[in-house]
Protein backbone atom coordinates (compact mmCIF):
# COMPACT_ATOMS: atom_id res chain seq x y z
CA UNK A 1 0.00 0.00 0.00
CA UNK A 2 2.72 2.41 1.00
CA UNK A 3 4.68 1.76 -2.18
CA UNK A 4 1.58 2.06 -4.29
CA UNK A 5 0.77 5.44 -2.66
CA UNK A 6 4.20 6.70 -3.43
CA UNK A 7 4.01 5.75 -7.08
CA UNK A 8 0.57 6.87 -8.18
CA UNK A 9 -0.37 9.61 -5.72
CA UNK A 10 3.04 11.20 -6.00
CA UNK A 11 2.67 11.17 -9.77
CA UNK A 12 -0.58 13.14 -9.49
CA UNK A 13 1.06 15.58 -7.14
CA UNK A 14 4.12 16.02 -9.32
CA UNK A 15 2.08 16.40 -12.50
CA UNK A 16 -0.09 19.10 -10.91
CA UNK A 17 2.96 20.74 -9.34
CA UNK A 18 4.84 20.75 -12.64
CA UNK A 19 2.02 22.30 -14.63
CA UNK A 20 1.37 24.79 -11.83
CA UNK A 21 5.00 25.84 -11.86
CA UNK A 22 4.85 26.24 -15.64
CA UNK A 23 1.65 28.29 -15.42
CA UNK A 24 3.17 30.25 -12.54
CA UNK A 25 6.16 31.26 -14.63
CA UNK A 26 3.82 32.33 -17.42
CA UNK A 27 1.71 34.30 -14.96
CA UNK A 28 4.80 36.04 -13.54
CA UNK A 29 5.82 37.07 -17.05
CA UNK A 30 2.30 38.40 -17.71
CA UNK A 31 2.41 40.34 -14.43
CA UNK A 32 5.81 41.80 -15.30
CA UNK A 33 4.52 42.88 -18.74
CA UNK A 34 1.40 44.41 -17.20
CA UNK A 35 3.60 46.78 -15.23
CA UNK A 36 5.67 47.79 -18.29
CA UNK A 37 5.17 51.32 -19.67
CA UNK A 38 2.21 51.28 -22.11
CA UNK A 39 2.80 51.64 -25.87
CA UNK A 40 1.05 55.01 -25.74
CA UNK A 41 3.49 56.17 -23.08
CA UNK A 42 6.43 54.94 -25.17
CA UNK A 43 5.06 56.52 -28.36
CA UNK A 44 4.69 59.90 -26.67
CA UNK A 45 8.40 59.80 -25.86
CA UNK A 46 9.51 62.15 -28.71
CA UNK A 47 9.71 65.94 -28.54
CA UNK A 48 11.07 68.41 -31.08
CA UNK A 49 12.67 71.60 -29.78
CA UNK A 50 14.02 74.55 -31.76
CA UNK A 51 17.34 75.99 -30.60
CA UNK A 52 17.42 79.12 -32.78
CA UNK A 53 15.59 81.36 -30.30
CA UNK A 54 17.83 80.47 -27.34
CA UNK A 55 19.70 83.43 -25.80
CA UNK A 56 23.15 83.43 -24.20
CA UNK A 57 23.18 82.32 -20.55
CA UNK A 58 19.37 82.19 -20.31
CA UNK A 59 17.97 78.85 -19.20
CA UNK A 60 14.99 77.51 -21.14
CA UNK A 61 13.04 74.55 -19.74
CA UNK A 62 11.30 72.19 -22.14
CA UNK A 63 9.41 68.99 -21.37
CA UNK A 64 10.24 65.51 -22.68
CA UNK A 65 8.77 62.26 -21.33
CA UNK A 66 7.35 64.26 -18.44
CA UNK A 67 10.84 65.34 -17.43
CA UNK A 68 12.18 68.88 -17.56
CA UNK A 69 14.81 69.46 -20.26
CA UNK A 70 17.30 72.28 -19.73
CA UNK A 71 18.51 74.21 -22.79
CA UNK A 72 21.32 76.64 -22.04
CA UNK A 73 23.12 78.53 -24.80
CA UNK A 74 26.72 79.23 -23.77
CA UNK A 75 28.09 82.74 -24.27
CA UNK A 76 31.55 83.40 -25.80
CA UNK A 77 32.81 84.31 -22.35
CA UNK A 78 31.56 81.03 -20.88
CA UNK A 79 33.13 79.04 -23.72
CA UNK A 80 36.52 80.66 -23.21
CA UNK A 81 36.62 79.68 -19.51
CA UNK A 82 35.37 76.14 -20.08
CA UNK A 83 37.50 73.03 -19.62
CA UNK A 84 37.93 70.91 -22.75
CA UNK A 85 36.18 67.83 -21.34
CA UNK A 86 33.16 69.99 -20.50
CA UNK A 87 33.00 71.24 -24.11
CA UNK A 88 32.36 67.67 -25.22
CA UNK A 89 29.06 67.77 -23.30
CA UNK A 90 27.71 70.54 -25.55
CA UNK A 91 25.75 70.29 -28.79
CA UNK A 92 27.12 72.50 -31.57
CA UNK A 93 24.73 73.89 -34.16
CA UNK A 94 25.48 76.82 -36.52
CA UNK A 95 28.44 77.94 -34.44
CA UNK A 96 26.29 78.07 -31.28
CA UNK A 97 27.10 75.85 -28.28
CA UNK A 98 24.20 74.44 -26.30
CA UNK A 99 23.85 72.42 -23.13
CA UNK A 100 20.79 70.22 -23.58
CA UNK A 101 20.21 67.94 -20.61
CA UNK A 102 17.60 66.30 -18.42
CA UNK A 103 16.89 68.81 -15.66
CA UNK A 104 16.84 66.24 -12.88
CA UNK A 105 19.63 65.96 -10.36
CA UNK A 106 21.49 62.67 -10.91
CA UNK A 107 21.45 62.13 -7.16
CA UNK A 108 17.75 61.54 -6.47
CA UNK A 109 15.92 63.42 -9.19
CA UNK A 110 15.10 66.89 -7.83
CA UNK A 111 15.16 69.82 -10.27
CA UNK A 112 18.28 71.99 -9.81
CA UNK A 113 17.90 75.76 -10.15
CA UNK A 114 20.13 77.85 -12.45
CA UNK A 115 21.89 80.98 -11.26
CA UNK A 116 23.06 83.01 -14.31
CA UNK A 117 25.38 85.21 -12.19
CA UNK A 118 27.75 82.47 -11.12
CA UNK A 119 26.77 80.33 -14.13
CA UNK A 120 25.96 77.23 -12.08
CA UNK A 121 23.13 74.91 -11.10
CA UNK A 122 22.29 74.21 -7.46
CA UNK A 123 20.08 71.32 -6.32
CA UNK A 124 18.29 72.45 -3.15
CA UNK A 125 17.45 68.92 -2.03
CA UNK A 126 20.92 67.78 -0.99
CA UNK A 127 23.16 70.67 -2.02
CA UNK A 128 24.74 69.28 -5.20
CA UNK A 129 26.07 71.80 -7.79
CA UNK A 130 26.80 71.67 -11.53
CA UNK A 131 28.63 74.06 -13.86
CA UNK A 132 27.08 75.60 -16.99
CA UNK A 133 27.98 72.48 -19.01
CA UNK A 134 26.02 70.37 -16.51
CA UNK A 135 29.10 68.73 -15.00
CA UNK A 136 29.21 68.08 -11.23
CA UNK A 137 31.18 70.58 -9.17
CA UNK A 138 29.99 69.43 -5.72
CA UNK A 139 28.76 66.02 -4.45
CA UNK A 140 26.44 64.17 -3.71
CA UNK A 141 25.47 63.83 -7.44
CA UNK A 142 27.47 60.89 -8.85
CA UNK A 143 27.76 62.33 -12.39
CA UNK A 144 26.88 65.30 -14.58
CA UNK A 145 23.33 65.99 -15.73
CA UNK A 146 22.24 63.31 -18.20
CA UNK A 147 21.96 64.20 -21.88
CA UNK A 148 18.80 62.85 -23.53
CA UNK A 149 18.99 60.96 -26.85
CA UNK A 150 18.87 63.62 -29.60
CA UNK A 151 19.04 63.92 -33.36
CA UNK A 152 20.03 67.17 -35.01
CA UNK A 153 17.67 68.36 -37.74
CA UNK A 154 18.75 71.82 -38.97
CA UNK A 155 18.41 74.09 -35.95
CA UNK A 156 15.97 71.65 -34.41
CA UNK A 157 16.58 68.75 -32.03
CA UNK A 158 14.43 65.64 -31.95
CA UNK A 159 14.59 64.32 -28.40
CA UNK A 160 14.05 60.58 -27.94
CA UNK A 161 15.79 59.66 -31.19
CA UNK A 162 19.50 58.81 -31.13
CA UNK A 163 21.52 60.59 -33.86
CA UNK A 164 25.23 60.07 -34.64
CA UNK A 165 26.34 62.96 -32.36
CA UNK A 166 24.51 61.40 -29.44
CA UNK A 167 25.89 57.93 -30.21
CA UNK A 168 29.37 59.43 -30.12
CA UNK A 169 28.72 60.98 -26.69
CA UNK A 170 27.53 57.59 -25.42
CA UNK A 171 30.57 55.85 -26.89
CA UNK A 172 32.91 58.44 -25.30
CA UNK A 173 31.22 57.91 -21.94
CA UNK A 174 30.13 61.55 -21.67
CA UNK A 175 26.61 60.58 -20.70
CA UNK A 176 24.75 57.43 -19.71
CA UNK A 177 21.70 56.15 -21.61
CA UNK A 178 18.57 57.79 -20.19
CA UNK B 1 -21.95 13.32 9.25
CA UNK B 2 -21.75 14.47 12.84
CA UNK B 3 -24.79 14.00 15.04
CA UNK B 4 -26.87 17.14 15.67
CA UNK B 5 -29.65 17.54 18.19
CA UNK B 6 -32.50 20.00 18.33
CA UNK B 7 -30.97 23.12 19.79
CA UNK B 8 -32.15 24.64 23.07
CA UNK B 9 -31.36 28.18 21.95
CA UNK B 10 -29.33 30.16 19.42
CA UNK B 11 -26.14 29.78 21.43
CA UNK B 12 -26.54 26.01 21.54
CA UNK B 13 -27.35 25.99 17.80
CA UNK B 14 -24.15 27.92 17.06
CA UNK B 15 -22.13 25.84 19.49
CA UNK B 16 -23.07 22.58 17.78
CA UNK B 17 -22.02 23.92 14.43
CA UNK B 18 -19.06 26.17 15.21
CA UNK B 19 -17.88 25.16 18.70
CA UNK B 20 -18.12 28.78 19.83
CA UNK B 21 -17.59 27.85 23.49
CA UNK B 22 -14.32 26.09 22.66
CA UNK B 23 -13.20 29.02 20.51
CA UNK B 24 -14.01 31.47 23.27
CA UNK B 25 -12.09 29.38 25.79
CA UNK B 26 -9.01 28.93 23.63
CA UNK B 27 -8.83 32.50 22.34
CA UNK B 28 -10.09 34.43 25.36
CA UNK B 29 -10.98 33.03 28.76
CA UNK B 30 -8.11 30.53 28.86
CA UNK B 31 -5.52 32.46 26.90
CA UNK B 32 -3.21 33.43 29.75
CA UNK B 33 -1.40 36.73 30.09
CA UNK B 34 1.13 37.44 32.88
CA UNK B 35 0.02 39.73 35.68
CA UNK B 36 3.38 41.44 36.05
CA UNK B 37 3.04 43.90 33.17
CA UNK B 38 2.42 47.64 32.78
CA UNK B 39 0.55 49.95 30.42
CA UNK B 40 3.18 49.46 27.69
CA UNK B 41 1.79 45.97 27.17
CA UNK B 42 -1.45 47.54 25.94
CA UNK B 43 0.20 48.98 22.81
CA UNK B 44 -0.56 45.86 20.76
CA UNK B 45 -4.29 46.23 21.17
CA UNK B 46 -3.99 50.01 20.73
CA UNK B 47 -2.33 49.29 17.37
CA UNK B 48 -5.02 46.79 16.39
CA UNK B 49 -7.71 49.36 17.24
CA UNK B 50 -5.91 52.11 15.30
CA UNK B 51 -5.63 49.82 12.29
CA UNK B 52 -9.38 49.23 12.55
CA UNK B 53 -10.02 52.98 12.56
CA UNK B 54 -7.74 53.47 9.54
CA UNK B 55 -9.64 50.73 7.73
CA UNK B 56 -13.06 52.23 8.43
CA UNK B 57 -12.08 55.82 7.57
CA UNK B 58 -10.31 54.47 4.44
CA UNK B 59 -13.47 52.71 3.26
CA UNK B 60 -15.37 56.01 3.34
CA UNK B 61 -12.59 57.92 1.57
CA UNK B 62 -12.47 55.23 -1.11
CA UNK B 63 -16.04 55.98 -2.18
CA UNK B 64 -15.16 59.45 -3.49
CA UNK B 65 -11.44 59.27 -4.23
CA UNK B 66 -10.54 59.24 -7.97
CA UNK B 67 -7.28 57.45 -8.83
CA UNK B 68 -6.66 59.63 -11.87
CA UNK B 69 -3.85 62.18 -12.20
CA UNK B 70 -6.31 64.79 -13.54
CA UNK B 71 -8.92 64.27 -10.82
CA UNK B 72 -7.14 62.91 -7.74
CA UNK B 73 -6.10 66.25 -6.24
CA UNK B 74 -9.57 67.79 -6.50
CA UNK B 75 -11.36 64.62 -5.43
CA UNK B 76 -9.45 64.84 -2.13
CA UNK B 77 -9.13 68.57 -1.58
CA UNK B 78 -12.44 69.69 -3.01
CA UNK B 79 -14.94 66.79 -3.19
CA UNK B 80 -14.03 64.97 0.02
CA UNK B 81 -13.09 68.07 2.00
CA UNK B 82 -15.96 70.39 1.14
CA UNK B 83 -18.73 68.53 -0.69
CA UNK B 84 -19.03 65.13 0.98
CA UNK B 85 -20.87 65.36 4.31
CA UNK B 86 -18.29 64.77 7.04
CA UNK B 87 -15.73 63.89 4.37
CA UNK B 88 -13.24 66.07 6.27
CA UNK B 89 -13.73 63.84 9.31
CA UNK B 90 -12.67 60.67 7.47
CA UNK B 91 -9.70 62.42 5.93
CA UNK B 92 -8.48 63.90 9.20
CA UNK B 93 -8.96 60.57 11.02
CA UNK B 94 -7.07 58.81 8.22
CA UNK B 95 -4.22 61.34 8.12
CA UNK B 96 -3.81 61.61 11.90
CA UNK B 97 -4.21 57.83 12.26
CA UNK B 98 -1.45 57.16 9.71
CA UNK B 99 0.90 59.38 11.68
CA UNK B 100 -0.04 58.27 15.20
CA UNK B 101 0.05 54.58 14.29
CA UNK B 102 3.81 54.97 13.75
CA UNK B 103 4.24 56.65 17.15
CA UNK B 104 2.59 53.61 18.76
CA UNK B 105 4.58 51.19 16.57
CA UNK B 106 7.83 52.80 17.75
CA UNK B 107 6.70 52.65 21.42
CA UNK B 108 5.69 48.99 20.90
CA UNK B 109 9.09 48.21 19.30
CA UNK B 110 11.16 49.96 21.95
CA UNK B 111 9.13 48.28 24.71
CA UNK B 112 10.10 44.94 23.15
CA UNK B 113 13.75 45.99 22.94
CA UNK B 114 13.82 47.29 26.54
CA UNK B 115 12.35 44.13 28.10
CA UNK B 116 14.18 41.68 25.82
CA UNK B 117 10.93 40.33 24.38
CA UNK B 118 12.62 39.15 21.18
CA UNK B 119 14.70 36.22 22.40
CA UNK B 120 14.56 32.69 23.77
CA UNK B 121 11.66 31.47 21.66
CA UNK B 122 10.22 34.91 20.97
CA UNK B 123 12.30 35.53 17.81
CA UNK B 124 9.32 34.98 15.50
CA UNK B 125 7.24 37.52 17.40
CA UNK B 126 9.97 40.08 16.69
CA UNK B 127 10.42 39.05 13.03
CA UNK B 128 6.70 39.05 12.23
CA UNK B 129 6.44 42.42 14.00
CA UNK B 130 9.24 43.79 11.83
CA UNK B 131 7.45 42.50 8.72
CA UNK B 132 4.42 44.44 9.94
CA UNK B 133 6.59 47.53 10.30
CA UNK B 134 7.74 47.15 6.67
CA UNK B 135 4.16 46.57 5.49
CA UNK B 136 2.91 49.63 7.41
CA UNK B 137 5.75 51.71 5.91
CA UNK B 138 4.76 50.62 2.39
CA UNK B 139 1.12 51.33 3.22
CA UNK B 140 1.96 54.83 4.50
CA UNK B 141 4.12 55.63 1.48
CA UNK B 142 1.59 54.39 -1.09
CA UNK B 143 -1.17 56.30 0.68
CA UNK B 144 0.91 59.46 0.61
CA UNK B 145 0.96 59.28 -3.22
CA UNK B 146 -2.82 59.37 -3.55
CA UNK B 147 -3.68 63.09 -3.04
CA UNK B 148 -1.28 63.77 -5.96
CA UNK B 149 0.11 66.98 -4.50
CA UNK B 150 3.67 68.28 -4.86
CA UNK B 151 4.99 66.23 -1.94
CA UNK B 152 3.24 63.10 -3.26
CA UNK B 153 4.81 63.53 -6.70
CA UNK B 154 8.33 64.36 -5.55
CA UNK B 155 8.42 61.80 -2.76
CA UNK B 156 7.33 59.29 -5.41
CA UNK B 157 10.10 60.49 -7.71
CA UNK B 158 12.84 60.38 -5.07
CA UNK B 159 11.83 57.06 -3.48
CA UNK B 160 11.42 55.23 -6.81
CA UNK B 161 14.80 56.63 -7.88
CA UNK B 162 16.36 54.76 -4.94
CA UNK B 163 15.72 51.57 -6.92
CA UNK B 164 18.16 52.65 -9.60
CA UNK B 165 20.76 51.49 -7.06
CA UNK B 166 23.10 54.48 -7.45
CA UNK B 167 25.95 53.54 -9.79
CA UNK B 168 24.12 50.40 -10.91
CA UNK B 169 22.04 52.91 -12.90
CA UNK B 170 19.07 50.53 -13.16
CA UNK B 171 16.80 53.08 -14.88
CA UNK B 172 14.84 50.34 -16.62
CA UNK B 173 13.82 48.98 -13.22
CA UNK B 174 12.74 52.44 -12.06
CA UNK B 175 10.70 52.96 -15.24
CA UNK B 176 9.14 49.54 -14.77
CA UNK B 177 8.12 50.35 -11.20
CA UNK B 178 6.59 53.63 -12.39
CA UNK B 179 5.16 52.28 -15.66
CA UNK B 180 6.33 55.57 -17.16
CA UNK B 181 9.43 57.74 -17.39
CA UNK B 182 8.17 59.81 -14.47
CA UNK B 183 5.39 59.22 -11.92
CA UNK B 184 2.15 59.42 -13.93
CA UNK B 185 -1.17 57.67 -14.39
CA UNK B 186 0.30 54.15 -14.38
CA UNK B 187 2.16 54.97 -11.17
CA UNK B 188 -0.87 56.43 -9.41
CA UNK B 189 -3.06 53.49 -10.49
CA UNK B 190 -0.73 50.84 -9.17
CA UNK B 191 0.00 52.61 -5.89
CA UNK B 192 -3.74 53.05 -5.42
CA UNK B 193 -4.19 49.28 -5.85
CA UNK B 194 -1.33 48.56 -3.44
CA UNK B 195 -2.73 50.98 -0.86
CA UNK B 196 -6.33 49.81 -0.86
CA UNK B 197 -5.94 46.10 -1.56
CA UNK B 198 -2.66 44.24 -1.64
CA UNK B 199 -0.82 45.80 1.31
CA UNK B 200 -3.87 45.86 3.63
CA UNK B 201 -4.38 42.14 2.83
CA UNK B 202 -0.75 41.49 3.69
CA UNK B 203 -1.09 43.50 6.92
CA UNK B 204 -4.16 41.53 8.01
CA UNK B 205 -2.36 38.25 7.30
CA UNK B 206 0.72 39.42 9.18
CA UNK B 207 -1.36 40.51 12.20
CA UNK B 208 -2.79 36.97 12.38
CA UNK B 209 0.76 35.57 12.14
CA UNK B 210 1.99 38.02 14.79
CA UNK B 211 -0.74 36.87 17.22
CA UNK B 212 0.05 33.25 16.34
CA UNK B 213 3.75 33.62 17.14
CA UNK B 214 2.79 34.87 20.61
CA UNK B 215 0.81 31.79 21.54
CA UNK B 216 3.54 29.27 22.44
CA UNK B 217 6.29 31.49 23.94
CA UNK B 218 3.63 33.60 25.72
CA UNK B 219 3.71 37.30 26.47
CA UNK B 220 6.88 38.48 28.27
CA UNK B 221 6.64 40.25 31.64
CA UNK B 222 8.32 43.16 33.41
CA UNK B 223 11.06 40.98 34.95
CA UNK B 224 11.58 38.62 32.01
CA UNK B 225 10.63 35.88 34.49
CA UNK B 226 10.19 32.38 33.09
CA UNK B 227 7.43 30.44 34.84
CA UNK B 228 5.09 27.53 34.29
CA UNK B 229 1.99 28.94 32.61
CA UNK B 230 0.01 25.69 33.03
CA UNK B 231 0.64 25.66 36.77
CA UNK B 232 -0.28 29.35 37.08
CA UNK B 233 -3.41 28.77 34.98
CA UNK B 234 -4.51 25.87 37.25
CA UNK B 235 -4.12 28.13 40.29
CA UNK B 236 -6.25 30.81 38.63
CA UNK B 237 -8.92 28.30 37.63
CA UNK B 238 -8.95 26.89 41.16
CA UNK B 239 -9.99 30.33 42.36
CA UNK B 240 -6.58 31.32 43.76
CA UNK B 241 -6.59 34.44 41.65
CA UNK B 242 -4.25 36.37 43.97
CA UNK B 243 -1.60 33.65 44.11
CA UNK B 244 -1.63 33.00 40.34
CA UNK B 245 0.86 34.80 38.12
CA UNK B 246 -1.56 34.97 35.20
CA UNK B 247 -4.87 36.44 34.17
CA UNK B 248 -7.11 35.46 31.27
CA UNK B 249 -6.84 37.58 28.10
CA UNK B 250 -10.55 38.29 28.15
CA UNK B 251 -12.19 39.84 30.04
CA UNK B 252 -9.44 40.61 32.59
CA UNK B 253 -6.42 41.71 30.52
CA UNK B 254 -8.69 43.28 27.92
CA UNK B 255 -10.27 45.53 30.52
CA UNK B 256 -6.79 46.95 31.27
CA UNK B 257 -6.28 47.40 27.53
CA UNK B 258 -9.62 49.13 27.21
CA UNK B 259 -8.60 51.59 29.94
CA UNK B 260 -5.35 52.47 28.12
CA UNK B 261 -7.26 52.65 24.83
CA UNK B 262 -9.70 55.07 26.45
CA UNK B 263 -6.87 57.47 27.36
CA UNK B 264 -5.28 56.95 23.94
CA UNK B 265 -8.46 57.74 22.03
CA UNK B 266 -8.99 60.96 23.98
CA UNK B 267 -5.51 62.00 22.74
CA UNK B 268 -6.22 60.63 19.25
CA UNK B 269 -9.48 62.50 18.74
CA UNK B 270 -8.06 65.64 20.30
CA UNK B 271 -5.54 65.56 17.44
CA UNK B 272 -8.21 64.73 14.86
CA UNK B 273 -10.42 67.66 15.84
CA UNK B 274 -7.95 70.30 17.00
CA UNK B 275 -4.49 69.51 15.65
CA UNK B 276 -4.94 67.56 12.43
CA UNK B 277 -2.67 70.04 10.62
CA UNK B 278 0.48 68.32 11.92
CA UNK B 279 -0.37 65.40 9.64
CA UNK B 280 -1.15 67.63 6.63
CA UNK B 281 1.95 69.05 4.98
CA UNK B 282 1.16 72.47 3.42
CA UNK B 283 3.39 71.67 0.39
CA UNK B 284 1.02 68.84 -0.51
CA UNK B 285 -1.80 71.33 -0.98
CA UNK B 286 -0.16 72.36 -4.29
CA UNK B 287 -1.10 70.04 -7.15
CA UNK B 288 1.67 67.77 -8.51
CA UNK B 289 3.95 69.55 -11.01
CA UNK B 290 6.69 67.60 -12.75
CA UNK B 291 8.51 70.80 -13.74
CA UNK B 292 8.86 72.31 -10.27
CA UNK B 293 10.59 70.78 -7.25
CA UNK B 294 9.56 71.97 -3.78
CA UNK B 295 12.43 73.78 -2.00
CA UNK B 296 12.79 71.06 0.60
CA UNK B 297 11.71 67.48 0.09
CA UNK B 298 11.34 65.60 3.34
CA UNK B 299 9.31 62.57 4.33
CA UNK B 300 6.74 62.37 7.12
CA UNK B 301 8.28 62.40 10.62
CA UNK B 302 8.26 58.62 11.04
CA UNK B 303 10.65 58.11 8.09
CA UNK B 304 12.99 60.98 8.96
CA UNK B 305 15.53 58.92 10.94
CA UNK B 306 16.23 56.55 8.04
CA UNK B 307 16.15 59.43 5.52
CA UNK B 308 18.82 61.19 7.58
CA UNK B 309 20.99 58.05 7.39
CA UNK B 310 20.75 58.27 3.58
CA UNK B 311 21.45 61.95 3.33
CA UNK B 312 24.93 62.84 4.64
CA UNK B 313 26.76 60.32 2.42
CA UNK B 314 27.58 60.19 -1.30
CA UNK B 315 24.98 58.32 -3.40
CA UNK B 316 26.32 54.77 -3.20
CA UNK B 317 27.44 54.84 0.44
CA UNK B 318 24.18 56.57 1.35
CA UNK B 319 22.11 53.90 -0.39
CA UNK B 320 23.99 51.10 1.35
CA UNK B 321 23.66 52.81 4.75
CA UNK B 322 19.95 53.36 4.08
CA UNK B 323 19.43 49.74 3.04
CA UNK B 324 21.20 48.54 6.20
CA UNK B 325 19.09 50.86 8.37
CA UNK B 326 15.91 49.41 6.81
CA UNK B 327 16.74 45.80 7.70
CA UNK B 328 19.06 46.03 10.72
CA UNK B 329 16.22 45.77 13.27
CA UNK B 330 15.37 42.33 11.86
CA UNK B 331 18.74 41.07 13.10
CA UNK B 332 18.23 42.16 16.73
CA UNK B 333 17.43 38.66 18.13
CA UNK B 334 20.62 37.32 16.51
CA UNK B 335 23.00 40.20 17.21
CA UNK B 336 22.04 40.21 20.90
CA UNK B 337 24.35 37.43 22.18
CA UNK B 338 23.22 37.56 25.81
CA UNK B 339 20.82 34.86 27.09
CA UNK B 340 19.32 37.28 29.62
CA UNK B 341 15.66 38.13 29.22
CA UNK B 342 15.42 41.12 31.52
CA UNK B 343 14.70 44.83 31.43
CA UNK B 344 17.61 46.82 29.98
CA UNK B 345 18.18 48.51 33.36
CA UNK B 346 19.51 45.21 34.79
CA UNK B 347 21.66 44.30 31.80
CA UNK B 348 24.83 46.32 32.31
CA UNK B 349 26.13 47.94 29.12
CA UNK B 350 22.96 47.08 27.22
CA UNK B 351 21.18 49.72 29.32
CA UNK B 352 23.40 52.41 27.80
CA UNK B 353 23.08 50.85 24.34
CA UNK B 354 19.28 51.03 24.56
CA UNK B 355 19.14 54.68 25.61
CA UNK B 356 21.90 55.67 23.15
CA UNK B 357 19.94 54.07 20.28
CA UNK B 358 16.70 55.76 21.30
CA UNK B 359 18.30 59.20 21.69
CA UNK B 360 20.30 58.78 18.46
CA UNK B 361 17.14 57.99 16.51
CA UNK B 362 15.42 61.04 17.98
CA UNK B 363 18.39 63.21 16.93
CA UNK B 364 18.32 61.67 13.42
CA UNK B 365 14.60 62.45 13.25
CA UNK B 366 15.18 66.14 14.05
CA UNK B 367 18.16 66.43 11.67
CA UNK B 368 16.17 64.82 8.84
CA UNK B 369 13.73 67.72 8.95
CA UNK B 370 16.36 70.49 8.94
CA UNK B 371 17.98 71.63 5.68
CA UNK B 372 21.35 69.88 5.20
CA UNK B 373 23.57 72.87 5.90
CA UNK B 374 26.44 73.86 8.19
CA UNK B 375 26.44 72.45 11.69
CA UNK B 376 23.26 70.39 11.07
CA UNK B 377 25.03 68.44 8.30
CA UNK B 378 27.78 67.53 10.77
CA UNK B 379 25.38 66.59 13.57
CA UNK B 380 23.42 64.44 11.08
CA UNK B 381 26.58 62.71 9.89
CA UNK B 382 27.75 61.98 13.45
CA UNK B 383 24.31 60.65 14.41
CA UNK B 384 24.22 58.41 11.30
CA UNK B 385 27.68 57.03 12.08
CA UNK B 386 26.64 56.51 15.72
CA UNK B 387 23.64 54.50 14.55
CA UNK B 388 25.89 52.19 12.52
CA UNK B 389 28.45 52.01 15.36
CA UNK B 390 25.80 51.00 17.90
CA UNK B 391 24.70 48.04 15.82
CA UNK B 392 28.29 46.94 15.24
CA UNK B 393 28.92 47.16 19.00
CA UNK B 394 25.79 45.21 19.98
CA UNK B 395 27.13 41.62 19.61
CA UNK B 396 30.30 42.53 21.53
CA UNK B 397 28.69 44.23 24.50
CA UNK B 398 25.97 41.58 24.83
CA UNK B 399 28.47 38.69 24.56
CA UNK B 400 30.34 40.16 27.54
CA UNK B 401 27.17 40.61 29.57
CA UNK B 402 27.05 38.71 32.90
CA UNK B 403 24.44 35.98 33.06
CA UNK B 404 21.69 37.01 35.46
Amino acid sequence: MANNTKGRRDFMGMALGGFTALGGIGALYAMKRTWDPLPSVKAAGFTTIDLKDAKDNVLVTEKWRGKPIFVLKQSKDMMSKMKDEDKQRLINIDGGHYLVCVGLCTHLGCIPGYNPEDESFLCACHGGTYDSAGDVTKAPPPRGLDIPPFKIDGTKLVLGEAGPEYEKMLADGITLPV
Amino acid sequence: MAHFEKAKDLHDWMNQRLAVDTLKRVLQTEYWIPKNINFLWAMGMVLAATFGILLISGIFLLMYYQPNTQLAFDSVNYTIMSEVGYGWLWRHIHGVGASVVFLIIYIHMFTGIYYGSYKKGRELIWLSGMLLFVAFSAEAFSGYMLPWGQMSYWAGMVITNLFSGGSLHADALVEWIRGDYVPGQAFLGRFFMLHVLLIPLAIIGLIVLHFGTLRIPHVNNQDGEEFDFDEAAELYKAGKVKESKVIPFSPVFLSKDVFVMGIYFIFFFYLVFYHFEFAMDPVNFDPADGLKTPTHIYPEWYFLWSYEILRPFSTNVGLIAFAIAQVIFFTLPFLDRSPNVAPASRRGLFKYWFWALLIDMIILTFMGKLPPQGIWSTVGLVAALTFMGLWIALPFITAKEKKL
